[in-house]
């Protein structure tokens, strides 16, 4: 539903890229609507609406979540990355490693290794699928290729066969391994 | 799509990882600086951060919300359509129908209005549309425009619309068919199939199928007060989308500017002019705002163009040694409700069918049928999936007729340098030999898996060859360039191609810098804006890398030419002896004495007498169209490749499973390797979609299936392992030998499947795509036949 008078509001509270925000937001309104609509973080594509292709994956709580498909109310209180906020959350939780690395600052491991391997094609799948990786390395860091693949299963991608998206990931363990090193 | 933060400067990386290798030939010259490099996409960063702004993402200043009302019935007459109740609805801004606003038929065939006023032909139809402050208002509306049908009889099926009783789809088109015919003969057929020693024949079934992007297509229409129209569009195809755009709105062509933001995919979707387009334009004039629409997945399945399904009849004859002598085919197409490019694809299907390995006696006849199906369009391979599937089928069986190894009678047969095909296709460069080495060797690199109990494997091989060199489909094949220098060295290419994410600007640029002697990273590129940037044909037919490339590679050279002689004079000696190496001109002689090129920019612009640097090119390729005997060399050159696929399948649940694809590509030169890596993999992943899991199903004209979850693209743990090769013949009208490689990865894949299952099996899939039911129904049958004799 839309902006209407009509429509019943509630009070959300919850974080998104590190930062506290507050809204009145129709029962209905999906986290998606939310983060694209009131937030303007356009980053987080729209691309079936049901949950079926990945492409607006994100972090709640640092577990990958399917925005189109949460209701907003329902993240009340959560912790939300998207992918504008994903190299900060990166960099906030590896102070130390992030300067001990010649990595650009910006990027967080596995959107360099989609920059690097030529992980994005048309990129509409990207952002979806940097969030989904990102998301699997923080409970699985050295996944063997098998567990990549498996933990993109639910992201669609229709350029690269998901060749150099896999080869993304794998330099990306293989940065955050060294990352690990250098700060044990 | 200029703007790229930061472009990375071009690296090396190795090869790959674990299963996944890409492997380059490396036989690229060492002079190159850029060229043959891994390059990132200039647009790499914004994508990888989520900055790029796609279509959908663009607002305007009091820009509204469009919806379309589609029909409910496929084949009906609109007795009533009223719209009162929903222009009563509160934030609706107005309603369009075809009764209220004035449209133009569009179309390859003229044969739609955007808005359809009195009959509707198929489920897509669109029967009005309306704009209102937001998406869901616009919904809601369209659920109160009261429409009423008087429903009339349908066909769905080609063969039966084909009959004399079947219902006539529209009046100026008897017996249904599509007033284009594409008949092709050569040699003396009936001769060659009575003297043959071997005959092999088969019908194959190919299906609907949807380039399914995960951007869904979407238009932002903005007039302003003096009639100007500005689009925000996903064509690829832009001034010839201007042209048509203009047609079907009763305006002229300069009044239309056409943007082009980043697209979510294309592989052929914006090949032509969509009611989208024409609805988002006469909705935005008749309110008076900017109009914005987005398809909803659902409507993406039912809505946007689909690959022409057919069935293709072929006969081909050899001799007992192996060699080809005729070909015989005859292909029927369900054109769906309306005329778009899906009509036209055997243009392409006869190119292979007369033209891959020799064959010197041809016939080719089509019937291409209305039906009260959505319409076809252009997707990648365009007519060439079909054909390879049906030629590519025929060349196992005839190997087997006749005892011959499969490589063997491909290569006895291949096509060579210096052929020229029936239709007069002139074959220069032609790498097929190579790539058929190239794929017996990885597809037989040993497998570390057991084969489970129940399960067999097979290995099946099909080659493909495609236009590599442009493709005059229409009476222009060219492409314009201009490459512009500022006063900071930045070096800015104007390119008429469009950039649909498969990483055609990043090749140009390379192009660009290569020839220019700068580095890369100061290389940028437009190519979003018809008002700023020079005509080309559009995006299709594998055909920008060679075209618009050449074009950018002339440009390039002219402002090289310009900057020289504006050297001479600082550095006192003639132009001639003068070169450009890392960004420096320096004196050929002594090298020495050098001056950074964009101190030699600056100082034409601010000394007297001075003068700007811009360079410009307009590459139309030396080729023909077509004749009306469809003779005449369409390319200046043609791409060839090959591919091999490692099946397993099980014969008890007819599943089949593909471990390995090998796939080698003759591109002419690997400009970017890593680019044409990826145009091949999503080649494959596209190709084998195509070939397993992916149809669009219909029943009663309505598609069954609009939505992920049931229309299938193969997924991460789907996809087998790749080994791509890329040879490089090195073509001498390439851009530094490049040829075309857009499509190859996704044509022969699902021919060497369905040849790999053959071979795991001993069973002929003639039907696509090879879900589990059809393989185990094939199986089963087959084996009944055995047991019987």
């Amino acid at each position: 539903m839309g902006d209407r008078a009509v429509v019943d509001r509630y009070p959300l509270e919850l974080t998104v890229n590190g930062r506290r925000v507050r809204r009145e937001v129709p029962g209905s309104r999906t986290l998606l609507e939310l983060l694209r609509g009131d937030l303007r973080l356009t980053g987080t594509n729209l691309a079936c609406d049901t949950g079926d292709c990945g492409a607006c994956t994100v972090l709640v709580d640092g577990r990958p979540a399917i925005a189109c498909l949460i209701l907003a109310l329902d993240v009340d209180g959560a912790e939300v990355t998207t992918i504008e906020g994903l190299a900060a959350r990166w960099h906030a939780r590896s102070a130390r490693s992030a300067r001990l690395d010649d990595r650009p600052p910006s990027l967080h491991p596995v959107q360099q290794g989609f920059l690097e391997e030529g992980g994005a094609q048309c990129g509409f799948c990207t952002a979806g699928m940097i969030m989904a990786a990102a998301g699997l390395l923080e409970a699985t860091p050295e996944p063997t290729e098998a567990e990549i693949r498996a933990g993109l299963e639910g992201n669609l991608c229709r350029c690269t066969g998901y060749v150099k998206i896999i080869h993304a990931v794998q330099v990306a363990v293989n940065r955050m391994r060294g990352a690990r090193g250098a700060e044990a | 799509m200029s703007g790229s933060p930061g472009p990375p400067e071009p690296r090396e990386t190795a090869g790959g990882a674990g299963a996944l290798v890409g492997t380059t030939a490396s036989d690229r010259s060492p002079r190159f600086r850029v060229i043959g490099t891994r390059v990132a996409k200039l647009d790499a960063v914004e994508k990888v951060t989520g900055a790029v702004q796609y279509l959908p993402d663009l607002e305007l200043p009091g820009m509204v919300w469009g919806k379309i009302l589609r029909t409910r019935v496929p084949h009906a007459r609109i007795t009533r359509l009223d719209t009162t109740r929903a222009e009563a609805l509160p934030g609706v801004l107005g309603v369009v129908t075809g009764r209220n606003v004035e449209q133009h038929p569009f179309g390859y065939a003229k044969d739609h209005l955007a808005l359809k006023g009195d009959v509707v032909r198929c489920i897509r139809d669109e029967v009005a549309a309306v704009a209102a402050e937001t998406e869901e208002i616009a919904e809601e509306a369209c659920r109160l425009i009261d429409v009423e049908y008087e429903e009339l009889p349908a066909v769905f099926d080609p063969e039966a619309a084909l009959r004399p009783e079947a219902p006539r789809i529209h009046p100026q088109f008897p017996g249904n068919l599509v007033n284009f015919t594409y008949k092709f003969t050569a040699g003396d057929v009936d001769r060659a199939f009575r003297e043959a020693d071997a005959v092999v024949e088969g019908t194959y079934r190919l299906n609907y199928v949807t380039t399914a992007c995960l951007g869904t297509m979407a238009a932002i229409a903005q007039w302003d007060p003096r009639g100007n129209l500005t689009m925000w569009s996903m064509t690829q195809i832009p001034f010839l989308y201007q042209h048509d755009l203009a047609e079907a709105l009763g305006v002229s062509g300069d009044r239309i500017r056409v943007i082009q933001p980043p697209v979510g995919g294309n592989f052929g979707r914006g090949l032509d002019l969509y009611p989208i387009d024409i609805i988002a334009a006469l909705l935005a004039r008749h309110v008076g705002r900017p109009v914005k629409i987005v398809f909803d997945r659902e409507e993406e399945f039912v809505a946007s163009p689909t690959r022409e399904p057919c069935v293709f009849t072929l006969r081909t004859a050899a001799r007992a040694d192996g060699t080809l002598l005729a070909r015989d085919a005859r292909v029927l197409i369900d054109n769906g409700a309306y005329v778009s490019w899906g009509s036209t694809t055997p243009y392409v299907m006869m190119t292979t069918l007369a033209g891959f390995y020799r064959c010197p006696n041809i016939r080719f006849d089509t019937a291409i049928v209305y039906t009260n199906n959505v319409y076809s369009g252009s997707m990648r391979g365009y007519g060439n999936l079909e054909s390879t599937f049906a030629v590519e089928a025929q060349m196992d069986d005839l190997a087997e007729r006749l005892g011959l190894d499969r490589l063997e009678i491909r290569r006895r047969n291949a096509n060579r340098p210096g052929d020229v095909t029936p239709q007069g296709l002139r074959i220069t460069s032609c790498g097929l030999l190579e790539c058929f080495d190239a794929v017996a060797r990885d597809i037989r690199r040993p497998v570390d898996r057991p084969l489970r109990p129940g399960w067999t494997r097979g290995i099946g091989y099909a080659g493909m060859f495609h236009v590599g060199g442009g493709a005059r489909v229409y009476r222009s094949d060219g492409c314009g360039a201009i490459v512009k220098l500022d006063d900071f060295g930045k070096v800015t290419l104007i390119t008429g191609a469009s950039e649909i994410g498969q990483g055609s600007e990043t090749v140009l640029a390379m192009i660009v810098a290569e020839e220019l002697g700068i580095p890369f990273g100061r290389v940028e590129v437009v190519n979003n804006d018809t008002a700023i940037k020079p005509w080309d044909v559009g995006v299709h037919a594998s055909r920008t890398t060679f075209i618009a490339g050449n074009a950018a590679l002339l440009a390039a050279r002219d402002v090289k030419r310009q900057l020289l002689v504006l050297a001479a004079s600082q550095l006192e000696e003639p132009a001639e002896a003068l070169d450009i190496e890392d960004g420096l001109v320096y004196v050929t002689a002594a090298p020495q004495r050098r001056l950074p090129y964009e101190k030699v920019v600056r100082a034409g612009h601010f000394r007297e007498d001075g003068r700007i640097l811009i360079g410009q090119a307009f590459y139309d390729p030396p080729t023909q169209m077509l004749d009306k005997d469809f003779r005449g060399n369409v390319s200046v050159t043609y791409g060839f490749a090959a591919q091999a696929a490692l099946v397993e399948a099980e014969e008890a649940t007819g599943k089949v499973e593909v471990l390995r694809v090998a796939s080698a590509h003759d591109v002419g030169r690997a400009l970017n390797p890593v680019g044409c890596e990826g145009q091949i993999e999503g080649g494959i992943h596209m190709g084998l979609g195509y070939c397993l899991t992916e149809e669009l199903r219909l029943r009663d004209g309505r598609v069954l299936n609009p939505g992920f979850l049931d229309y299938k693209l193969l997924t991460a743990p789907d996809m087998p392992e790749i080994l791509i090769t890329l040879i490089e013949t090195v073509d001498e009208a390439g851009p530094f030998g490049a040829k075309g490689l857009g499509e190859a990865g996704t044509i022969p894949i699902s021919a060497a499947v369905a040849n790999a299952v053959k071979d795991a099996t001993g069973v002929r899939i003639t039907e696509l795509p090879m879900t589990p039911e059809r393989v185990y129904r094939a199986i089963r049958v087959a084996r009944t036949a055995e047991a019987a004799t």
